[in-house]
């Protein structure tokens, strides 16, 4: 009680609340004051008119919901006062939300043109300071869904060179941005040029001057998208081209430094697609096993069921090392793990080959180790009597794959393997009789 | 020497329509009347002329700069005067008759004035205090004395002249009489008016001060004096549907009168005005002004219970014959009487009735004496009334409550969503912005600009089909007729087989009824019920938020208002403290 009351007390210096967050007397409601506030001004009537221009806001949520494009702009005709609310938050948000759901509305309207919407953007970019570059960008955006390349250059270079005080450091990420899909344009027309060489003789007295205005072009386009790609994100398509423009011009050390720094530093979010591009680069240069199996490893642990995983596999099997045997067969199961790949042939078929080897060689106590989370859901994920049946029905090859496997982890008795077991096939006979012997040889589940 | 200069140029302006052009120093017409700067400029034709008429630009260039800052010298008092001046002049064009404004409104006003020592007293504020500031800054502060009769002057002559009053632009033709104030620029520079920062910071006991709410409360003092055909609740619905200027009212102020820093906060309104609110500064405003009884309302006046009962039942579509039963009701409670109708803010404790929501509470309670609403009796008297109907087509038809519902539910869902639907799109700002310093002003202006600009663009893409036309004020907001079978009227159906006969008299088929408030709350604050809407019959609820949306007032102030009718009737029931009201009840009707 005697904490409560003194968090209710009007706190003038901040340390003491922290000594008393560190002490461990006492606890600290940041949001409190906060709450309190809110629970004040709400009190307050509100005016009129902030009820119809909240009310006006979401009738044209609703009308763009419904994709009624033209009640929506009349609902956007009357908000658009919120501009000149006296209520400076509110004022200061709304371009933010004229820009979104006015562009919606232009971008589908009927009777908009690309006109009417440079006119709109042009006009919301001036209204404050902080909105000019994101629309500018949104702009750019626009115009190259509507295949305009060069506008959305000339406005991007635009929106480059605008400053505006202490404002425009704050906004550096923007700015970068902003830079880098004017190097991406860049890149599509020297992307472009490169097909155009390609089909060019190297005698041609013209291959000399295309291929120097492309060095020209790469090498401007390299400066704008290199800034962006230093600063932690995603930017796939940013650092796709530019490691190819790199490559082009046989910097591999380079490209191979980008890719690196892309999938490995810490300050970059977690992302799939920079291991995937950093492994493709290195298996086009022939990097050595070891490597390659280092990278899709981090893959594997972001995205166990990556299509790639079947690649990692096999570089896993060719290895000599015990240790990646056995990552094999956990990345194997874990594959299987996932709903998507239950009828996967290769998986199963992989995974059948090296559990008989495992096993063969001694080695029930990794079978054992991965089958124990998942001894409980397997069977009715995988080898339910349902499953036994369409899968004889549709695909008898990967019933036999997954009757072995079935019947190695889960003995003899299960309705899976007696369901396959029981079929009688004219071509499979062989096959069939085979799983039969294994399963009585290897099977984990001793009768 | 302007007009000579511009003697070319014959269009009209675009604000004002005045042909009176001047050229500014950068060649640009202008007009010489509002200041209204155009596109267009002037062509040079002289060449040779050029240097002489730069300097005489430059030199009327900074004469005309403080002449645009600067308009009349008003008082913040003036300012409202023209408001209800606007306001009276709508009221006429209603249908009002000329003497409430010459007679009534006038009166009022002088007296509020009075009352508020503004003028025609001995002392007033403003002159008590100049005299102060005059003497500390000039010596000289003789003109000040004279000031009191000039703003009597003027107002007098603004609101007796009846015949310069059907001119729309009175007080455009009619300078202010200009009241010269010496150190103005020191003590006043934060609002276009006068008095403007002295009026927002004066807090006197005992007076009521002027807002723009309040010149409402005005119209309707005097309406009631009056006896005009017009309800609380008319004159707030006229208000919204724009035909009694109230919002933007500063828009329709003589150019000259200027409007910027304290001025804003006391004349620009951001909201509609509240039945509640209002009819409490009605009141506030009659015991403020001493207001002796007003003329009794009796039983030919629009506002009696019996007229506003026939009206309201005509409106909401219910049958003629249910007038009986509220007539009956009205002489049970004695709410007929002129003595409870008639508004008295001498009385020990002034409280005029509401007469909209009390007839309209009389038709609830009828409506509950017959078909006690509880979901239930309304139902099975509806079946009765249709087979009925369906046997006897070619004679009168009973009244279907069931169908009553059915066609109303529709009728009032359509128009309240016509009505938010406008609500949410109402423009409120001026196209004259409002802003707080000169500092200010450019920016203001230029918001103002973005936004014009801006809806311009978005007014292409709306929908092409033109938006319906002003409507032409009327007392009624419904049209029933028997052609169309959405708008079925029901006036002329019979409530046979609600009624029964008994000896010589009509009774109700149904013996029951609820109240709707048990007991009333005795606590000091200022409710005596309260309206849980999930606590009662889902018909009730639909009755109440019916009638409320067509007074457009709150739901519980209605129900309120039912209670304490019923309160009236079952006066007996109530007395017997503590014990818990009999349900059964047997009305007769003749």
């Amino acid at each position: 009680m005697s904490d409560f009351s003194e968090l209710m007390r009007p706190s003038t210096e901040g340390d003491r609340m922290e000594t008393c967050v560190l002490s461990g007397t006492g606890m600290h409601f940041p949001w409190l004051q906060k709450y309190l506030n809110s629970v004040l001004t709400e009190r307050k009537k509100e005016k009129a008119f902030a009820q119809t221009t909240t009310e006006c806001l979401s009738l044209m949520q609703q009308a763009l919901l419904k994709h009624q494009w033209q009640q929506a702009a009349g609902y956007m005709h009357s908000y658009l006062q919120v501009l000149e609310d006296w209520d400076v938050i509110k004022r200061q948000a709304a371009p933010e939300i004229i820009w979104k759901l006015g562009s919606e509305i232009l971008f589908y309207h009927p009777k908009s043109s690309v006109e009417t919407f440079n006119t709109f953007a042009d006009r919301m970019k001036n209204i404050g300071v902080m909105n000019y570059l994101k629309i500018s960008l949104q702009h750019a955006l626009y115009l190259l869904h509507h295949g305009m390349l060069e506008d959305a250059s000339r406005n991007l270079h635009q929106a480059e060179t605008w400053r505006y005080g202490d404002k425009s450091s704050s906004q550096e990420v923007l700015i970068n941005l902003v830079q880098a899909y004017k190097g991406l344009l860049q890149y599509y027309t020297w992307s472009k040029k490169k097909m155009e060489l390609s089909q060019l003789d190297e005698e041609d007295y013209a291959y000399n001057t295309a291929s120097q205005s492309m060095l020209n072009h790469s090498w401007k386009t390299s400066i704008n998208l290199c800034a962006l790609i230093q600063i932690p994100g995603v930017w796939d398509p940013f650092v796709k081209s530019y490691v190819e423009m790199l490559d082009f011009y046989g910097d591999r050390d380079g490209a191979r430094e980008v890719l690196t720094n892309y999938a490995y530093d810490d300050k970059f979010p977690s992302n799939p697609n920079a291991h995937v591009y950093l492994y493709n680069f290195l298996k086009k240069e022939k990097a050595p096993r070891e490597k390659l199996i280092s990278v899709l490893k981090i893959l594997y642990q972001i995205v166990p069921s990556h299509k790639l995983m079947f690649e990692f596999y096999r570089l896993l099997r060719k290895s000599e090392k015990e240790e990646d045997q056995k990552l094999g067969l956990e990345v194997l199961f874990g594959v299987l793990d996932f709903a998507g790949c239950t009828r996967n042939i290769t998986a199963w078929k992989y995974l059948a080959k090296h559990l008989r080897q495992t096993l063969a060689g001694n080695r029930l106590a990794w079978i054992q180790e991965l089958w124990d989370s998942r001894k409980n859901w397997w069977p009715n994920f995988h080898f339910s009597f349902f499953w036994a049946k369409s899968d004889w029905k549709e695909e008898k090859t990967l019933a036999c794959e997954k009757a072995l496997v079935a019947g190695i982890l889960l003995g003899k008795g299960c309705r899976y393997f007696r369901y396959i077991s029981k079929q009688d096939h004219q071509v499979l006979k062989k096959k069939m009789k085979r799983m039969k012997k294994s399963v009585k040889k290897f099977s984990i589940v001793k009768p | 020497m302007d007009l000579e200069e511009a003697k070319e140029l014959k269009e009209r302006c675009t604000q004002c329509a005045a042909v009176s052009w001047g050229v500014t120093d950068e060649g640009k017409y202008y007009c010489t009347s509002c200041h209204n700067v155009t596109e267009r400029s002037k062509e040079v034709v002289d060449t040779a002329a050029i240097p002489n008429t730069k300097i005489q630009a430059i030199s009327r260039g900074l004469k005309r700069k403080r002449k645009l800052e600067k308009g009349w010298d008003w008082y913040v008092c003036e300012g409202f005067q023209l408001i209800l001046c606007q306001q009276v002049e709508a009221l006429k064009t209603l249908g009002v008759g000329p003497e409430l404004k010459n007679d009534v409104l006038h009166s009022f006003w002088k007296r509020y004035l009075q009352k508020s020592k503004q003028a025609y007293c001995k002392n007033p504020i403003r002159t008590r205090r100049r005299k102060t500031t005059a003497l500390e800054d000039t010596p000289s502060h003789s003109d000040w004395d004279s000031e009191p009769e000039l703003i009597s002057d003027f107002i007098c002559s603004s609101f007796a002249e009846s015949e310069a009053e059907s001119q729309p632009d009175l007080h455009t033709q009619k300078p202010f009489p200009i009241i010269k104030a010496p150190n103005s620029g020191i003590a006043y520079t934060c609002s276009g008016s006068l008095d403007g920062v002295e009026y927002s910071q004066r807090k006197e006991k005992g007076i009521v001060k002027m807002t723009v709410p309040r010149t409402l409360a005005f119209c309707y003092l005097s309406l009631l004096w009056q006896r005009e055909a017009i309800t609380l609740s008319d004159l707030l619905r006229f208000v919204e549907e724009g035909h009694i200027p109230y919002i933007n009212t500063f828009e329709h102020f003589p150019e000259e009168m200027k409007l910027y820093g304290r001025d804003k906060l006391i004349f620009a309104i951001e909201s509609w005005p509240i039945y509640e609110d209002i009819y409490k500064n009605t009141i506030e405003l009659a015991t403020f002004l001493d207001l002796p009884r007003f003329p009794d309302i009796t039983k030919d006046c629009y506002l009696h219970p019996d007229i506003l009962c026939m009206k309201y039942l005509m409106e909401v579509n219910l049958p003629d014959e249910m007038h009986n039963l509220t007539c009956q009701v009205v002489k049970m409670t004695g709410i007929g009487e002129a003595d409870f109708l008639t508004f008295d803010p001498i009385a020990k404790k002034a409280k005029t009735v509401k007469y909209d929501v009390q007839a309209i509470a009389i038709i609830i309670v009828v409506l509950k004496l017959l078909f006690l609403l509880n979901d239930n009796l309304e139902w099975s008297l509806s079946d009765i009334a249709e087979k009925y109907n369906e046997k006897n087509k070619k004679d009168k038809p009973w009244f279907d409550f069931r169908k009553w519902y059915q066609v109303m539910k529709k009728s009032i869902d359509e128009k309240k969503q016509k009505w938010e639907e406008a609500r949410a799109k109402y423009l409120w700002k001026s196209e004259k912005p409002l802003y707080l310093s000169s500092y200010n002003r450019p920016v203001v202006y230029k918001r103002r600009e973005v936004v014009v600009n801006l809806q311009k663009q978005f007014s292409t893409l709306i929908d092409s089909t033109p938006v319906a036309e002003k409507q032409n004020p009327s007392s009624f907001q419904f049209n029933w007729t028997e052609e169309n079978p959405n708008r079925t009227c029901f006036h002329g159906h019979s409530l046979q087989g609600i009624l029964k006969k008994k000896g010589q008299s009509l009774t109700t088929m149904n013996s029951l009824y609820w109240l709707s408030t048990q007991k009333f709350c005795k606590s000091h604050c200022k409710h005596v019920t309260t309206y849980e809407e999930s606590y009662f019959s889902q018909s009730y609820q639909f009755v109440i938020s019916l009638f409320s949306f067509l007074l457009r007032i709150k739901t519980s102030s209605l129900h309120e208002e039912v209670s304490l009718i019923e309160k009236r009737i079952f006066k007996a029931k109530y007395n017997q403290s503590k014990k818990k009201p009999s349900k059964k009840k047997i009305r007769k009707v003749k």
